[in-house]
C-alpha cells in the first residue's frame, strides 16, 4: 500500500515547484474483488467513516465501501454542516459528545483540513417555556458533562450584534443556549477525508455500484448483489441515510422510518457579518455563514414522505421569512442556490445503529435531520459494531429492539428542526 | 454634461433626450436612461469594475446579461445598499451610485492582489491540505480566510422596503421574450389561450434587442413591439417584464421574481409602490424560449480587463450605442463573431482582425467580413494576452497540422478590446430543473433539452437553434401545441419572410492549444467569478475527483453568484480531456434554482413583522389591554399573563390573584380553549378510541376528562369532552392542541375508519369562555341566570347546562382546573365581552378578581393538575403521571394500548410524576432543575429526573413543585437532591397534589 502524501504547508510548496503535477490520486477507481470481509452499503459520511475506523481502529481492511452514485453525494454533500453534541439524554450525550470529541481532532486524525471550526452555536428562545425548556436541557448537558451555557437577551446580542432584540416583534428574543464547541465544519472534505483515510489503508472505495439485492444463505446475509455483479461478505452494513427503507426491504425486514425531504439554501457571499450559528424553533430558521461568506440558511421538513430530493417552495418561503425576522439587514440579499435531500426520522428522532433480523446484517440509519454532526462518533460505533458482532456500549441504547421494547430516546426537542 | 467618451453618436436604444447622471467607485459620471450601469461604465471608458474572489485580479465587464462574472458592484449605501449586484443587469437610474467590492483600498490599486503573486500556492483545494498546525490555530487562519472571501457587503440598517406575493393560473405561460418567446406568446394568445409572457429584461426582444436583421419588412425589434402591442391588446394576455421565472417545480410551478421599482431613482420609490413581487404561475403549459449563452474560450490570462464575450460586444454597439473600447479583435470558432465584428466595423470602430481556430473559411459571412476589409486569421489561436490593468493586444499563433499545439512564430495583434466567442451554451436551467434530461449536441456543441418531463416545449436558441428564421418557425409551432394541449383552437401563424445567411460550422475547440502546459504561463480561467483555471479542474482529475460534481465541489467551480453561466460546460470540456471521458459520459451537475439569485425580502413577502406570524385575540382582548394586563404568547394567541395593579410586581399579583380565586371569586378568560364540534352516530366509537378511558356510560350533559396518547403510548393532549347529545358531543383540547389534535382525528377519520361516521368542527374561535372560580362563583352565577338551577344536586361537578347568562344564550359547565368551585360559560363569541362585564359588574361586591395564565398556572399545579407539555414532553405514559385510573383495562383497544404493555414501558424504575418540597419552604425551584443521584465536585452527576412545574402556591402557603423521578410512585417521603442552575437544594418527594386532596371545594 502507497502511504499517501502527507498534506501540509510543505508539501504544497514541494508541488508548487513541480507545478501541481506530481499530486496523488485521493482514492482508487478499484475492481471490486469478490469476497470482502466486511461491506459497508453506502459511501457517505459515515459509511466512510465506518470503514476508516474498521481500519484503523480494528484492524480490519479486506473492506468495501459501495455507492450507486458518487461519494459524499447523499446528505453528507447536502447538509447545512452545523455540529454540536448539546442534546439531552444521557444515551445522546455518549454518542454526540464521542462525535465532538473525534471532531476536535479530525483534521489531524485525517490529515486533511475538515475545517472544524468551534464557533458557537446559538439556540434561541423567545418566551418563558422555551427558557424552561432550555434550563433543563441546559441543565442536563451541563450534568453530563458538556459545555452548555444559558444566555439572557444581552449576552446573545453581544455574540450576535445583528439579530433582532427588539421586544415589539411577534416573537421577541428571550434568551439562548450557547454550546461554545459546537460549530461547522466542511462537509465534503468529511467525506473525502475519510475516503482517503480508508483507500490508505487498503479498503476499496467502489463509487457508482449500486445495491440492487442482499444475497442469505438461511437467516445470514452473505453478500450483496450489485450493478457490478455479485460480491460476497462475512458482514455488511447498511449506511444509506434517505434509502435506509429501501435497503431494509431488499433484506425483508422493514424499519419504523419516515422519509421526508429536507431543504436548504445559501446566500450570496458576503463578507463576514455572522460569527456563530443560529437556530431558533419557534421563528423557524437556522443559519451560519461559510468561510466562503455565504449564509447556509435551513428549517423545516417537508410534511409529505419522499424519496425525490425535492421539497415544496412554500417552505422556503416560510423559513426565510423568518430570517428577515431574526435579521431584518438581510433582507436584500439574495438566495443564491437551494436544493433538497431526504432524511430518515425515527419516531424519537434519534438514530438506529445495531443489528438487523438477519444475522451478518447490520444498520446504521434514522439520523433524520441532524446525522452529520454524528458522522465520526457514527462511523467510530458502527465499525465496532461490525468488527465485533455486537454493539459498543455507545450505540447498544439505538437498538433496531427498543421500538418493540418502548426504550425511545425522545430527541426531538433538540432537533434543529421539528421532525 | 460631460462627456462620454465612448458613447457613439447616433443609434442604440438609449433615450438620449434623457440624460441621469450617476456615481461609480466616488465619481461622477453620466448615462443616459435606458442604460445599464455596464453599459454607461463603459460609455465613460471605465473598464475595470472589479477584483476576482481568490486572486484579486483586475476584471471588467464580459457580458452584458445575466451571465456576468466580473462586474459585480455593491450598488447604493445604508438601508438601500445591495451587495453582489451585476452591473450588466441594473437598469441605471438618476442618481445610482455603486463601488467595486471586493478590494482594498481601490479596484485599481488592491492590496488583495498579493494572493495572484503567490497562486502556485493556491491551486484548487489548498486549504483542504494545510492549515492543520497547530491544531488550535485554525480558528485564527479562519478568521483571514473569512475576511479574505465574502464579495460585497450586507447592509447593516433593516430593509425599508416592502415585497408582494402573487398567485396565477394560467394556459401558456412562456419564458423568454426573444423571437421565439414572443413567436410562441402570439400563436398561443391569438387562440384565446390565458398567456403570460415573462423576460427577465425592461423590453420585449432578447436576442432582437441587438439584431440588425429585419423581419418581413421591419427592423427586428418593430417586429417585436408590434407583437407585444397585439399581446397586450388581447384580454387574456400579460407581459411580465423586468421579471425572471428562475425556478421550475413540480405540476408546472414556475416562480417569478419581478422588479418593479429596481429601476426608479431612489426619490421616485414610496412604499406604497412594492419593490418586487413574487409571482407563483400554475401553467398548463410551458413554453422555454430562454435563449442561449455565448461561452468564452479558454486562453491565457483570458481574464484581462477587455475581454469580453462577442455578443456582449455587440449588444453594447448596437443596443447601448457604446464602443466597448477603441479597436476590437475577436478570437472565435464559430460565425457569430463576425457578426459581431461587421456591426462594430459598421459603428464606426475599427476591428483589427478576426482570429479564428477554422482553416478554410468560406461562407457568407466570412465574405461580408473579408468585403468590410477585416483581416482573417485563420487556424490561429491567442497564446497570450497583454496589458496590466487593460487590454493592448494580444499574440497569436498557427494551430499545428494536427490542431493540438502551436507553431511557428508569434505575432502581435493591438486592440484593447478581445471579443471571443466559443459557440453557445443553450439556457437549459429551468428545463433542467423542471427535471428533464439533456443530451449533449455532437453538431452543436452544446447540451440541449431532452424529452419534458413535465408539460412544457422548449424552443429556439434554448433548443439549440441558432437562426432566426428557425426561432420564428419554433416559436409559431410551439405556441400553437401548447394552446392546443390546453384546449384551444389554434392556427400556426404565418411566418414572416427573414433573409439571414447560413451558419458555417463551428469547430469544437474549448481551449485553444498554447506554448506551454496550462500549469505554466498566464491563467487560464474558466470560472472568472470563482478564479477557477483549467490547472485547477486538471488537479482535480488528477487527484481522482472524477466526478462532475467532485469537480465542482472541489474547484468550486461554477458555484458563484453567476452559476456557472459562462463556465459549465467549458469546466465539463477540459475535465473531459483530463479524465478521458467524452462530454455526454461525464454528464452535467444539476442545475439547481434559483436561475438568477432572488432577493430573500421577496420569497418572505409580507410574511413579516407583525404579519410573520398571525396574532390570535379573544373577544375579551381589549378589556384585557384596558386592564392592565400583561400578556404571553401561547401558540398564536395572546392571553393575560397577569393583571398587576398599584406596580405590583409578578409574585405579588399572582398571589392577589389566586388568593381572591382561594376566597372570594376570580374570573379568567378561558376562550383559547380548542373546542371541537363531534356530530354523528360513531362518535362514542371515536372517543373509544382516541381516549384511554370508557366513554360508553357517559350521560347526557355530563363531562368527562380524558388523555390522549400517541401511538406510541405517550400522551399528547388532555381535556373534557362533554355529552351534548347521542350523536353530539364537544371535545375541548389544549390553547395550543386544538389544531393538531383536529389533525390528528382527521387522518385517523379519513386515511384509517373510512366506515366511521363522525364530522369534526373546529368551534375554538366561535365562543368566548370566560371562566369564573372560588367559593363565591355559584353565588354570581345565580345571580345572573334565572332559567339555570345551580343548586349543588341540580348542577353537580363535571355536568353542563344550557340556559342564559346575563341574557346571553350560554352553554355552562361545571369543571375546574383551579380546584375551586368552578364554571366555564360558553357563549358566541360576539357576546364575551358582554357576558365579561356583566359578569365583572355584578361580582364587584364578591371582589371579583380577573386572573392571568400564570395565576391559573399556579393554581391548578397546587392542585397537581397536569399541563400536557409541562409535567409531559412525548416520554410520558398516564402509569408514569399516576394516572393508571384513567386507562380502561375493558376496552378492547385505543390508540396506544399495544405500546403500554411494551417491556420498557412497564418498568417500575421510569420517570413518574412526584411533587416536591423544598427544605426551605420560601424556595421555589427553577422549571428545568435536575433531581442528581449523586453530588460530585463537578460534572458529570448522574441525573435522576427534572422539575416540571415550580411555583409558590399562596393557597398552601409555601412552595411546591411538580417533578418527574425515576421510580418516583414509590419515593414518597424521600429526600431529594436537586442540582438548581449550580444550587444544590434538598426536596422532600410528596404527593403531585398539595391542596384540597379529596376535592371537596371542586364539588361543592
Amino acid at each position: 500500500m502507497a502511504t499517501p502524501t502527507k498534506y501540509s504547508i510543505w508539501s504544497l510548496l514541494r508541488n508548487a515547484g513541480s507545478y501541481h503535477q506530481n499530486w496523488q490520486r485521493v482514492w482508487r477507481q478499484p475492481t471490486p474483488k469478490d469476497e470482502y470481509e466486511v461491506i459497508v452499503i453506502g459511501g457517505g459520511g459515515h459509511g466512510l467513516a465506518t470503514a476508516y475506523y474498521l481500519a484503523t481502529v480494528h484492524g480490519i481492511t479486506n473492506v468495501a465501501v459501495l455507492e450507486k452514485g458518487w461519494l459524499g453525494g447523499g446528505n453528507t454533500g447536502r447538509n447545512t454542516t452545523v455540529v454540536r453534541s448539546n442534546y439531552l439524554y444521557d444515551e445522546s450525550s455518549g454518542i454526540y459528545e464521542l462525535s465532538m470529541k473525534l471532531w476536535e481532532g479530525l483534521s489531524q486524525e485525517l490529515n486533511y483540513n475538515v475545517m472544524f471550526s468551534q464557533r458557537g452555536v446559538i439556540g434561541l428562545s423567545h418566551d418563558r417555556h422555551g427558557n424552561d425548556e432550555q434550563s433543563r436541557r441546559g441543565g442536563a448537558i451541563h450534568l453530563n458533562g458538556i459545555d452548555s451555557e444559558i444566555l439572557n437577551v444581552a449576552q446573545v446580542r453581544a455574540l450576535v450584534p445583528i439579530i433582532n432584540t427588539s421586544p415589539n416583534i411577534r416573537y421577541p428574543l428571550f434568551g439562548g443556549m450557547l454550546q461554545r464547541r459546537g460549530g461547522n465544519a466542511r462537509h465534503d472534505a468529511v467525506a473525502w477525508g475519510y475516503a482517503r483515510g480508508a483507500d490508505a489503508r487498503g479498503v476499496d472505495i467502489l463509487q457508482e455500484t449500486e445495491v440492487i439485492g442482499l444475497m442469505r444463505e438461511g437467516s445470514r446475509v452473505v453478500g450483496v448483489e450489485t450493478s457490478r455483479g455479485a460480491i460476497r461478505a462475512k458482514r455488511v452494513g447498511i449506511v444509506v441515510a434517505g434509502h435506509s427503507g429501501v435497503l431494509a426491504n431488499m433484506a425483508g425486514f422493514r424499519l419504523p422510518l419516515e422519509s421526508y425531504p429536507l431543504q436548504a439554501l445559501v446566500s450570496e457571499p458576503i463578507k463576514p457579518v455572522l460569527h456563530t450559528v443560529i437556530m431558533s424553533g419557534k421563528v423557524h430558521v437556522y443559519l451560519s455563514q461559510s468561510d466562503k461568506g455565504e449564509l447556509v440558511i435551513g428549517a423545516s421538513r417537508d410534511a409529505h414522505n419522499s424519496y425525490s430530493q425535492r421539497g415544496s417552495f412554500h417552505l422556503i418561503e416560510e423559513q426565510l421569512a423568518a430570517l428577515i425576522e431574526l435579521f431584518p439587514i438581510f433582507g436584500r440579499l439574495r438566495m443564491m442556490r437551494q436544493w433538497g435531500g431526504i432524511v430518515d426520522v425515527c419516531p424519537d428522532a434519534s438514530p438506529i445503529i445495531g443489528k438487523t433480523p438477519i444475522e451478518g446484517l447490520f444498520i446504521n440509519c434514522g439520523w433524520g435531520t441532524g446525522g452529520f454532526k454524528a458522522t465520526p462518533g457514527s462511523g467510530w460505533v458502527f465499525a465496532h459494531t461490525l468488527a465485533t458482532g455486537e454493539p459498543h456500549s455507545i450505540n447498544a441504547p439505538f437498538s433496531l429492539k427498543r421500538f418493540s421494547s418502548g426504550y425511545l430516546i425522545d430527541e426531538h426537542g433538540a432537533a434543529g428542526v421539528a421532525h | 454634461m460631460k462627456q462620454q467618451p465612448y458613447r457613439l453618436p447616433t443609434g442604440g436604444r438609449i433615450e438620449r433626450n434623457r440624460p441621469i447622471s450617476f456615481v461609480y467607485d466616488g465619481r461622477p459620471y453620466d448615462g443616459f436612461i435606458g442604460d445599464t450601469l455596464a453599459s454607461a461604465l463603459l460609455a465613460n471608458g471605465v473598464r475595470l469594475v472589479g477584483r476576482s474572489f481568490k486572486y484579486h485580479r483586475p476584471r471588467g465587464v464580459m457580458t452584458a446579461g445575466s451571465n456576468e462574472p466580473n462586474a459585480i458592484v455593491q450598488l447604493e449605501t445604508g438601508a438601500y445598499a445591495e451587495p453582489n449586484t451585476r452591473a450588466t443587469q441594473v437598469e441605471l437610474y438618476d442618481g445610482l451610485t455603486a463601488a467595486s467590492q471586493n478590494c482594498w483600498p481601490s479596484v485599481g490599486f488592491d492590496f488583495g492582489a498579493w494572493t495572484s503573486h503567490f497562486s502556485d500556492l493556491f491551486p484548487a483545494g489548498f486549504y483542504y491540505k494545510t492549515f492543520m498546525w497547530p491544531r488550535s490555530a485554525w480558528m485564527r487562519y479562519e478568521y483571514f480566510i473569512r475576511r479574505m472571501a465574502g464579495l460585497g457587503s450586507s447592509p447593516r440598517v433593516p430593509d425599508p422596503d416592502r415585497y408582494e406575493k402573487m398567485h396565477t393560473h394560467c394556459d401558456v405561460l412562456v419564458v423568454g421574450s426573444g423571437p421565439a418567446g414572443l413567436s410562441a406568446a402570439l400563436a398561443a394568445g391569438r387562440a384565446g389561450a390565458r398567456v403570460i409572457l415573462v423576460d427577465e429584461q425592461n423590453e420585449v426582444g432578447g436576442s432582437l434587442l441587438e439584431e440588425t436583421i429585419a423581419i418581413g419588412n421591419d427592423p427586428a425589434m418593430s417586429w417585436a413591439n408590434k407583437v407585444r402591442e397585439e399581446l397586450i391588446a388581447l384580454p387574456e394576455t400579460r407581459v411580465l417584464l423586468r421579471s425572471t421565472a428562475y425556478g421550475y417545480y413540480d405540476h408546472n410551478l414556475v416562480m417569478i421574481s419581478q422588479r418593479v421599482s429596481d429601476h426608479l431613482g431612489l426619490s421616485e420609490r414610496s412604499t406604497d409602490i412594492p419593490r418586487q413581487i413574487l409571482w407563483k404561475v400554475r401553467a398548463k403549459e410551458v413554453v422555454l424560449a430562454t435563449g442561449a449563452h455565448e461561452r468564452p474560450l479558454i486562453f491565457p490570462d483570458n481574464d484581462r480587463p477587455g475581454v469580453m464575450l462577442a455578443s456582449a460586444a455587440r449588444s453594447y454597439v448596437n443596443r447601448y450605442a457604446v464602443k466597448p473600447g477603441s479597436s476590437a479583435i475577436f478570437f472565435t470558432n464559430n460565425d457569430s463573431a463576425y457578426k459581431a465584428a461587421l456591426d462594430m466595423h459598421a459603428a464606426g470602430m475599427r476591428v483589427s482582425g478576426i482570429i479564428d481556430v477554422r482553416s478554410d473559411i468560406s461562407g457568407s459571412w466570412a465574405q461580408s467580413v473579408r468585403d468590410a476589409g477585416i483581416p482573417i486569421f485563420e487556424n490561429q489561436v491567442v497564446v497570450a494576452t497583454h496589458g496590466k490593468s487593460g487590454l493592448k493586444g494580444v499574440s497569436v499563433m498557427k494551430l499545428n497540422p494536427s490542431g493540438d499545439g502551436v507553431d511557428g512564430v508569434t505575432q502581435r495583434v493591438h486592440g484593447d478590446v478581445l471579443c471571443m466567442s466559443g459557440g453557445w451554451s443553450p439556457v437549459v436551467h429551468l428545463f433542467s430543473q423542471s427535471r428533464g434530461k439533456l443530451n449533449f449536441d455532437v453538431a452543436k456543441n452544446c447540451f440541449v433539452p431532452g424529452t419534458p418531463v413535465q408539460a412544457s416545449i422548449t424552443v429556439g436558441a434554448c433548443n439549440g437553434s441558432f437562426l432566426l428564421s428557425d426561432c420564428l418557425r419554433e416559436g409559431f409551432l410551439a405556441g400553437t401545441e401548447a394552446a392546443k394541449n390546453a384546449g384551444f383552437e389554434a392556427i400556426v401563424p404565418d411566418l414572416p419572410d427573414v433573409q439571414e445567411p447560413e451558419l458555417t460550422e463551428e469547430r469544437a475547440v474549448w481551449e485553444t492549444p498554447n506554448r506551454l502546459p496550462s500549469g505554466r504561463g498566464g491563467k487560464r480561467f474558466i470560472d472568472f467569478q470563482n478564479d477557477v483555471t483549467s490547472r485547477d479542474v486538471e488537479l482535480a482529475a488528477r487527484e481522482g475527483y472524477l466526478s462532475v460534481e467532485h469537480l465542482k465541489r472541489y474547484t468550486t467551480l461554477g458555484m458563484g453568484t453567476d452559476q456557472g453561466k459562462l463556465s459549465n460546460v467549458n469546466g465539463l470540456a477540459v475535465f473531459s480531456r483530463c479524465t478521458g471521458h467524452d462530454i455526454p459520459a461525464l454528464g452535467v451537475t444539476t442545475f439547481r434554482p434559483p436561475y438568477t439569485p432572488v432577493t430573500f425580502g421577496v420569497i418572505g413577502g409580507r410574511d413579516v413583522d407583525h404579519l410573520f406570524d398571525p396574532v390570535r385575540k379573544t373577544p375579551m382582548h381589549e378589556w384585557h389591554v384596558s386592564s392592565g394586563a400583561l400578556f404571553e404568547d401561547v401558540g398564536q394567541w395572546k392571553r393575560p399573563h397577569y393583571y398587576p395593579q398599584d406596580g405590583e410586581d409578578m409574585a405579588a399579583a399572582v398571589k392577589r390573584e389566586c388568593e381572591a380565586v382561594g376566597s372570594t371569586v376570580g374570573i379568567a378568560d378561558a376562550s383559547t380553549l380548542g373546542k371541537l364540534d363531534l356530530r354523528g352516530p360513531d362518535v362514542k366509537k371515536l372517543l373509544n378510541w382516541v381516549y384511554t378511558n370508557a366513554w360508553n356510560k357517559l350521560e347526557t350533559d355530563r363531562c368527562r376528562y380524558g388523555l390522549m396518547l400517541g401511538e406510541n403510548g405517550m400522551v399528547f393532549d388532555d381535556g373534557v369532552t362533554t355529552k351534548l347529545s347521542d350523536e353530539h358531543y364537544l371535545m375541548s383540547t389544549t390553547s395550543g392542541g386544538a389544531g393538531h389534535v383536529h389533525q390528528w382525528l382527521e387522518e385517523w377519520l379519513q386515511c384509517e375508519w373510512l366506515d366511521m361516521k363522525v364530522w369534526v368542527t373546529n368551534i375554538t374561535t366561535q365562543y368566548a369562555v370566560a371562566q369564573i372560580s372560588g367559593p363565591r362563583a355559584r353565588d354570581l352565577l345565580a345571580e345572573l341566570t334565572s332559567d339555570i338551577d345551580v343548586s349543588p344536586q341540580a348542577f353537580p361537578f363535571m355536568s353542563m347546562r344550557c340556559g342564559t347568562v346575563a341574557g346571553i344564550s350560554a352553554r355552562v359547565f361545571r369543571i375546574s382546573f383551579s380546584g375551586e368551585l368552578s364554571y366555564e360559560i360558553n357563549v358566541p363569541a360576539n357576546k364575551g365581552m358582554a357576558l365579561w362585564r356583566a359578569l365583572m359588574s355584578c361580582g364587584q361586591k364578591y371582589n371579583i378578581t380577573p386572573y392571568g395564565t400564570e395565576s391559573m398556572h399556579v393554581l391548578r399545579a397546587e392542585k397537581g393538575f397536569i399541563i400536557v407539555g409541562e409535567e409531559t414532553d412525548g416520554t410520558v405514559t398516564p402509569m408514569d403521571l399516576g394516572m393508571d385510573w384513567i386507562v380502561s383495562k375493558a376496552k378492547k383497544n385505543f390508540l396506544g394500548k399495544r405500546s403500554l404493555s411494551r417491556s420498557d414501558i412497564i418498568k417500575s424504575d421510569r420517570k413518574q410524576l412526584v411533587g416536591l418540597l423544598t427544605d426551605n419552604p420560601d424556595y421555589v425551584l427553577g422549571v428545568g432543575a435536575q433531581i442528581v443521584s449523586q453530588i460530585n465536585e463537578s460534572p458529570p452527576m448522574p441525573m435522576e429526573g427534572h422539575v416540571t412545574s415550580s411555583y409558590y402556591g399562596p393557597r398552601v402557603g409555601r412552595s411546591i413543585a411538580m417533578a418527574l423521578l425515576s421510580g418516583g410512585l414509590k419515593r414518597q417521603g424521600e429526600t431529594v437532591t436537586v442540582w438548581d442552575r449550580g444550587n444544590i437544594v434538598r426536596a422532600k418527594v410528596s404527593s403531585p397534589v398539595f391542596y384540597d386532596r379529596d376535592g371537596d371545594r371542586m364539588n361543592a
